[in-house]
């Protein structure tokens, strides 16, 4: 019987198999940052251990990072200790590390692909739950706790139970103004916050064949919203133009051997899958969450459910929770949604892409008054790369704040965070009660959406944008 | 990792689903550096309010958590399991575990005990009347019981005899060096590196 991608990538990495035991697997490309690897570290010395292949790890710092005044010290005393520990750590046991500052640093989802270290066929692990963003290049990459940091940096290895497979095919093409956002959006809505958990996701179909690989980060990302394991695309001469020429793409023959590998990285004709899914992209709009969950999510164009229409007990009750928690009342229009802040970033949509689409939005135009609208690229390359095209002064121009690279609002550990009761359209990947800070309420869009809310000051999306765009300095 | 066989106490119903890593350990606790100290932060917003099921005295000392479906989801921070032990609590009780959340509670001996809706509603209900109901997680006999209830789960043998022996995976690992080796030696040079070796 045939195998699927994930089952081929997965073979392909066992270093023991045995009766009644997990698989030992082996670990191409290990990711690290500051907030899950300090103890880590510490289990290494306190057992004598040595980080076993340093060829094979890379740590940036980003989650805790401030965007603003970077070349002075970082103000919380309690961040500043834990990127200093991370320097210690790496400078201790020769790990590279891209810090604060450096021309490579910025979120880790980020850095991995842009240096070309991301490559089909490889496993991919960081302590970080969105490592599933990896599997846009057919790599098989998953989130780990600390306890498996330790057991890659000591082993290059980890112990894991083979997870199902499910095939995600999406048939037709994403109408106009509909992003990959919005598809995974309404993929997490249709088969729920655990409707993934135990497999791997395979997305599949015309529809994802045709997405430029950052939108099929965008998409692989949120994986984990859905509880799965990994998502993965099959690798294409998409991936492949993407990665010839980056900084640790192979070379000369070794290209060919890696391209004549990673074209045999499809799913059989004659695989099965363990469950598949079928989404019909041409039905697909601008979707957002209304709820506390990245399931709990409507087209723009709906109203906010009533929590009474849900059967399942359990559901409604989280339906109650949810709207009591955002301040929303069933019935009402998702467009009327008052938004006081917008983000636009993290590794969900903070490549160049993705600034790119909201610049696009912005352009001419104004944030609305009494909104606050953050740019925080997703590297110091992406920075870099929307300075040389003038995104940052189309941003600035609109009155959009133009930030430093790093994780921020996305989870608010550094300074960048809701007040209680702020609202926010958001291009991150969780609206969770107090995510983005406490008594924060998130509204998860795409970066079109969030543009449009930022000078709308309500949840809209770019076709809601009737004004003729102003000159900018106007 | 300590070890676990089976664990009596009395326990904690929460009544909600999808509870989120975020919820058991918000972002800002996440900057420590330690494994303790995070029993402060377990359950931190919902602590402010006083109707909390875990502020509400009774339940003091209890040390079974029996959740929702969809425990532990969102992100991977094991810190939400080391809250949890910091608290007191031995087990947790769900209908379904997010992967990663069960993954970390099982390599730091936090037992995570799957076991149909049903039983949990019947968990509910008598740890709801009767705050000193004791519930029993028995990890030989994989099996849960208190008052009118005996319910079987499943753990696969291998996390089992980890968790019976309090084994550490990465000594059990390099048991199998030579196994790691051999990979090794016989991986492609197109594989990416970070550095030159």
């Amino acid at each position: 019987m045939g195998r699927t991608l994930a089952e081929k990538v997965w073979d392909d990495h066992v270093v023991r198999r045995a009766e009644g035991e997990p698989d030992l697997l082996f670990i191409d490309l290990h990711l690290l940052h500051e907030v899950t690897s300090p103890q880590a570290f510490d289990g290494l010395r306190q057992a004598g251990r040595r980080v076993r292949r340093l060829d094979l790890t890379i740590a940036t710092e980003d989650h805790n990072t401030p965007t603003l005044d970077i070349d002075k010290p970082i103000a919380d005393p309690v961040s500043r200790a834990q990127l200093e520990t991370l320097r210690k750590n790496c400078a201790e046991f020769g790990v590279r590390l891209h810090p604060l500052g450096d021309v490579e640093q910025g979120v880790v989802h980020v850095v991995g692909p842009q240096l070309g270290l991301t490559q089909p066929g490889t496993t991919v692990v960081c302590g970080d739950s969105h490592t599933s963003t990896h599997g846009a290049f057919g790599a098989l990459a998953f989130g780990i706790g600390t306890s498996q940091v330790e057991h890659v940096l000591a082993t290059q290895t980890l112990p894991m139970a083979r997870p199902k497979t499910m095939a995600i095919t999406v048939d037709g093409e994403l109408p106009d103004g509909v992003t990959a956002k919005d598809l995974i959006l309404a993929i997490i809505a249709k088969i729920g916050t655990g409707g993934g958990q135990g497999y791997v996701l395979e997305y599949r179909g015309p529809a994802i064949e045709k997405l430029s690989m950052e939108a099929r980060m965008t998409i692989c990302n949120m994986s984990i919203e859905a509880g799965a394991r990994a998502g993965m695309i099959a690798p294409d001469q998409t991936t492949f133009d993407y990665l010839q020429g980056r900084d640790h793409a192979p070379r000369g023959e070794d290209w060919d051997a890696a391209v004549a590998y990673w074209k045999t990285l499809r799913t059989d004709e004659d695989a099965v899958f363990d469950a598949e899914v079928y989404i019909d992209a041409t039905g697909l709009a601008p979707f957002v969450t209304w709820g506390t969950n990245p399931g709990q999510g409507a087209p723009l164009s709906a109203n906010v459910p009533d929590p009474a229409s849900y059967e399942d007990a359990s559901e409604r009750h989280a339906a109650e929770k949810a709207l009591e928690y955002m301040g929303l009342t069933a019935g009402q229009a998702l467009r009327d949604i008052k938004v006081d802040t917008v983000f636009v970033g993290s590794c969900t949509n903070g490549r160049i892409e993705d600034l790119r689409a909201a610049a696009a939005v912005v352009e001419g135009r104004k944030v609305a008054d009494g909104v606050r609208m953050l740019v925080v690229p997703g590297s110091v390359r992406v920075a870099l790369q929307a300075v040389e095209e003038g995104l940052d002064k189309v941003f600035t121009a609109a009155g959009a704040e133009w930030r430093h690279a790093g994780c921020s609002m996305c989870l608010g550990m550094n300074p960048d965070q809701l007040a209680p009761g702020e609202r926010s359209a958001s291009t991150s990947n969780r609206n969770f009660e107090g995510r983005q800070g406490k008594g924060g309420r998130t509204h998860l869009v795409s970066p079109q959406v969030a543009a449009a809310s930022a000078v709308t000051g309500h949840l809209a999306s770019p076709a809601d944008l009737s004004d003729a765009p102003v000159t900018a300095g106007v | 990792m300590e070890a676990f066989t089976k664990h009596t106490g009395r326990a904690v119903p929460l009544r909600r689903s999808n509870v989120d890593t975020d919820q058991i350990i918000p972002a800002h606790w996440l900057k420590k550096v330690t494994r303790d100290g995070f029993e402060d932060g377990l359950f931190e917003a919902w602590r402010k309010d006083a109707e909390f099921v875990l502020n509400k005295p009774e339940r003091e000392g209890a040390s079974v958590l029996v959740a929702g479906p969809d425990f532990g989801t969102g992100s991977s921070r094991e810190h939400a399991v080391w809250a949890l032990q910091n608290y007191g609590f031995k087990a947790v009780i769900s209908s379904r575990f997010a992967d990663i959340f069960r993954g970390n509670s099982l390599k730091n001996g936090l037992l995570t005990v799957v076991l149909d809706q049903k039983v949990v509603d019947a968990l509910w209900e008598l740890t709801e009347s009767d705050p000193q109901a004791e519930v029993t997680v028995d990890l030989e006999d994989r099996q849960v019981r208190a008052a009118g209830i005996t319910a079987d789960f499943d753990l696969d043998e291998n996390a089992r005899w980890r968790l019976l022996n309090g084994l550490d995976d990465i000594s059990i690992t390099l048991r199998n060096e030579q196994d790691i080796s051999a990979y090794e030696s016989g991986r492609p040079s197109y594989k990416p590196r970070t550095v030159q070796a």
